[in-house]
C-alpha cells in the first residue's frame, strides 16, 4: 500500500452551542491522516464524537476550527459551486440507517442516479439506465430492482442501494458511518464482504465508523480510538488489538464479548478510571512505538515507552 | 435440576390482511432453576414472539396462540385469564426489554416505578417499599440511591436507565427473568457491566433466565444452554460448549462463521446467502434449505425432525440422518472452532487485561 496521504485532518474542532453559555465540544482537536487505499476505522462509545467527525470531514457540518485537507486542498472554507461539486464527487457517505437514508418517494433508479444527474455523468437516458443497472449488479442486486421503491427492500438490500448511490459518482473516498449496525449478523457479513470487494476493485479509501469492535478490526488497516471528542490512541489494527496502550482502549477491548465460551469464562474485565491519569500537564498525542500514537503526558509517555516501546510487533 | 418452565409445541400466529403469519411454528424448550437459556436468531426468527407469548404480551387479536402448552411450575400459562396472568407478571416472571429509553414511564419518578410492583404484589406499604427500592438500586449499582429515586428517567444515562429496568424486573424476586436483548442498545463497556450484574444477581437469587440476543459474544458470556431459532423453529439446542465447539446445523455454522474473530485473518467472512423466508407462506420442507449450500433433495420435501447428538445436544437437520452424506462444516467455521478453543488459553488474554 502506498503511503500517500489522501485526507489530512488538522486540529479539527466541532463545537455545538446548546445554550447561551454552554458549548458541547463534540470533536476537540483531532489530528490524523488517512492514506490512499486504506481503511481507517474510528471507534468509541456513543457520544464520543465519531459520527460528528465523519460528518464534519464531508462538510455536512462546518468545522468550528481546524482544517480537512483532501489531496492537499482544504475542504472547508469559502468555495464556489464548482469547487464544491468537485469535492462532493470525490467524497461520498454511506449512512447508518438504511431505512431513513433513502427517500421513500423516489424510485431506486432515481436515488442512485441523482448524483450522476447533478454531476452530469450520464450523457443520455440510455447511458443513465445502463449505469444504474451496472451499479445494481455490482452491489449484488438485480437490474429489475431499478423500478422499485425503497420500502420493497429488506434492510440489507437497502444498505446495498445506499452503497450503490455512493459509488455512482465514482468517488475515491467513502465515509461509512456505522453501515452495518442496523443489520442482522448474517447480513452484516454480506455487506462487509461487499465493501471489501469494492475496495479492491475500485481502489477506494474508507473511513469506517463503528462501535462493533470486532467488525472494525476485521475491515480496518489502522484504527483510531476516540474518547470524549479526542483521539486517545491510533495504531495499526493488529497492533492496537494485541498491544493496547491507553487504559481506555484496554478497557474497551476487555469489554468485547467474544463468541467463545472458554474465553468468556476466564475473562477479566478492566475498568477505565479517567482520574488515574497524570494531570500535571495537558496530554499530547505522542508516538510511543513506530506508528502507534497515544494521548499522554510527558510522564506517562516515559512510562508507556518503557513498558510497551520495546515489544516487537508480532 | 427441576424444570421451572416447560414449553411444549408452541405455535403462535398473527392474522393479517395478507393471511396468517406463522411467527412461531412448534417450539419446545425448558428452563431449569438457576440456569440461563439463550435464544439466538436473526430478526424475524420468532424469538421475541416466543417470549412475549410466555408472558401473554402478544396483542390478541391479531395474534393468537394456536397450539401448545406453556407449563410454568406445572401451570399452563396459555390457559390463564388476563386477571390471573397479572398476578404472575412482574412477580413470578418478569421481563427486561430491549430499549431502556422507551420502557420506562417518562412522567413518573424512577423510585415510584420500582415501587409499583412491590406495593401491588408484595402488599408492602410505602415506607417498606421505599426501603426496598433503595436496596434494589444499590444492588444494581446506582450510586446515591436516596436522591436518585426521586429523579425522572430523562435524568439518567442509557446504561443507568437499563439498570433501573433491571431493578424493576428484580423487585419481586422473580423465579424466571426474561431478558429481550437487554444490552443491544448499550455500549460495550456498559453492556459488560449489565451482564456481570445479571450474573451476580442470578447467583444470589437462583432464578432462571431466558436471554434473547443475536450477539453470539454475549451468548458465550452468559448462557448455560443455547437454542438457535430460525423461521419460527428451534433448529439446534445444546449446552454453550455444544453450540460453539461442536455445532451441527448449517445455520449455526453460518452464524458462527459470519462473525469475525479478533485474531486477524484476512479471509472473507462466511456469509449466509439470501435472506430469511417469508412466514406468510413458510416453505415446504426445511425452511433453511434455500440458503443452505448443503441442502439435499429431502430438505425441499420434508421437514427434518430433531436428531439427537448427545444427551444435551439436539439439531434439526437431515445431515444428521444415518443415510446422509458425511458433511464437514465450512473451513472458515472449523478453523474458528479449533482456533478459538486454543486461543482462549494462550497469551492474548494476559495482555489484554
Amino acid at each position: 500500500m502506498s503511503k500517500e496521504k489522501l485526507v489530512e485532518i488538522r486540529n479539527l474542532k466541532q463545537h455545538f452551542k446548546t445554550g447561551r453559555h454552554s458549548v458541547v465540544k463534540a470533536v476537540d482537536g483531532l489530528n490524523f491522516d488517512i492514506y490512499k487505499g486504506e481503511t481507517f476505522g474510528l471507534v468509541g462509545e456513543s457520544g464520543c464524537g465519531k459520527s460528528t467527525t465523519g460528518r464534519t470531514i464531508i462538510r455536512l457540518y462546518d468545522a468550528t476550527d481546524g482544517e480537512v485537507l483532501f489531496n492537499g486542498e482544504n475542504v472547508h472554507g469559502k468555495k464556489d459551486r464548482e469547487q464544491l461539486k468537485k469535492f462532493n464527487r470525490e467524497m461520498q457517505m454511506i449512512f447508518q440507517d438504511p431505512y431513513a437514508s433513502l427517500n421513500p418517494r423516489m424510485k431506486v433508479e432515481d436515488i442512485i442516479a441523482e448524483g450522476m444527474d447533478i454531476h452530469g455523468l450520464a450523457k443520455d437516458e440510455k447511458e443513465r439506465k445502463a449505469k444504474v443497472q451496472e451499479l445494481l449488479e455490482t452491489v449484488g442486486l438485480n437490474k429489475e430492482h431499478a423500478n422499485r421503491y425503497p420500502h420493497e427492500f429488506s434492510g440489507g438490500q437497502r444498505q446495498r442501494i445506499g452503497i450503490a448511490r455512493a459509488l455512482a459518482v465514482d468517488p475515491s473516498f467513502i465515509i461509512a458511518d456505522e453501515p452495518i449496525s442496523a443489520l442482522d449478523v448474517s447480513i452484516q457479513a454480506q455487506v462487509v464482504n461487499l465493501l471489501k470487494k469494492l475496495q479492491e476493485e475500485n481502489q477506494l479509501t474508507y473511513l469506517f465508523i463503528a462501535h462493533d469492535l470486532s467488525m472494525v478490526k476485521y475491515i480496518s488497516d489502522r484504527i483510531g480510538v476516540m474518547y470524549f471528542g479526542k483521539m486517545v490512541e491510533l495504531a495499526d489494527a493488529d497492533d492496537l488489538y494485541k498491544h493496547p496502550i491507553h487504559p481506555y482502549t484496554q478497557s474497551l477491548l476487555s469489554s468485547i464479548p467474544l463468541p467463545d465460551p472458554d474465553y468468556e469464562r476466564s475473562r477479566e474485565r478492566f475498568t477505565y478510571d479517567p482520574s488515574n491519569h497524570d494531570t500535571s500537564e495537558e496530554p499530547e498525542f505522542r508516538e510511543v512505538r513506530p506508528g502507534h500514537w497515544v494521548l499522554c503526558t510527558t510522564k506517562e509517555f516515559e512510562h508507556y515507552k518503557k513498558e510497551h516501546g520495546a515489544v516487537t510487533t508480532s | 435440576m427441576e424444570k421451572l418452565l416447560d414449553v411444549k409445541n408452541l405455535h403462535v400466529s398473527f392474522d393479517t390482511y395478507g393471511g396468517e403469519v406463522q411467527a412461531v411454528r412448534g417450539v419446545n424448550f425448558d428452563v431449569k432453576k438457576g440456569e440461563t437459556l439463550a435464544i439466538v436468531g436473526e430478526s424475524g426468527s420468532g424469538k421475541s414472539v416466543t417470549t412475549k407469548a410466555l408472558m401473554q404480551l402478544i396483542p390478541m387479536p391479531p395474534g393468537r396462540i394456536k397450539e401448545g402448552e406453556i407449563l410454568f411450575e406445572g401451570k399452563d400459562l396459555a390457559k390463564l385469564s388476563e386477571k390471573e396472568m397479572q398476578k404472575i407478571r412482574g412477580k413470578d416472571i418478569s421481563m427486561i426489554f430491549q430499549d431502556p429509553m422507551t420502557s420506562l414511564n417518562p412522567t413518573m419518578k424512577v423510585g415510584n416505578q420500582i415501587m409499583e410492583g412491590l406495593i401491588k404484589h408484595q402488599k408492602m406499604n410505602k415506607t417498606q417499599a421505599r426501603k426496598r427500592v433503595v436496596e434494589l438500586l444499590e444492588l444494581v449499582g446506582i450510586p446515591d440511591p436516596e436522591s436518585r429515586m426521586k429523579q425522572y428517567p430523562h435524568q439518567f444515562s442509557g446504561g443507568m436507565r437499563q439498570r433501573v429496568v433491571v431493578a424493576i424486573a428484580l423487585a419481586c424476586n422473580p423465579k424466571l427473568l426474561i431478558a429481550d436483548e437487554p444490552t443491544t442498545a448499550l455500549d460495550v463497556t456498559i453492556q459488560a457491566q449489565i451482564l456481570e450484574l445479571m450474573k451476580d444477581i442470578q447467583k444470589k437469587t437462583d432464578s432462571g433466565i431466558i436471554f434473547i440476543t443475536h450477539d453470539l459474544g454475549v451468548v458465550a458470556n452468559v448462557a448455560d444452554r443455547v437454542a438457535v431459532m430460525y423461521a419460527g423453529k428451534i433448529v439446534e439446542v445444546g449446552t454453550v460448549d455444544d453450540i460453539f465447539y461442536n455445532p451441527k446445523h448449517p445455520y449455526t455454522w453460518g452464524l458462527l462463521g459470519s462473525m469475525p474473530s479478533l485474531d486477524s485473518q484476512d479471509a472473507e467472512l462466511y456469509a449466509i446467502p439470501g435472506s430469511p423466508p417469508d412466514l406468510l407462506n413458510p416453505p415446504k420442507g426445511d425452511a433453511f434449505a434455500a440458503r443452505n449450500e448443503y441442502a439435499m433433495q429431502i430438505d425441499l420435501e420434508q421437514e427434518p425432525p430433531m436428531f439427537k447428538v448427545s444427551d444435551t445436544h439436539y439439531a434439526a437437520t437431515w445431515l444428521l440422518h444415518e443415510n446422509a452424506p458425511n458433511v464437514e462444516p465450512p473451513e472458515a467455521v472449523k478453523a474458528r472452532m479449533k482456533g478459538m478453543a486454543t486461543n482462549a488459553s494462550s497469551d492474548t488474554e494476559g495482555e489484554r487485561v
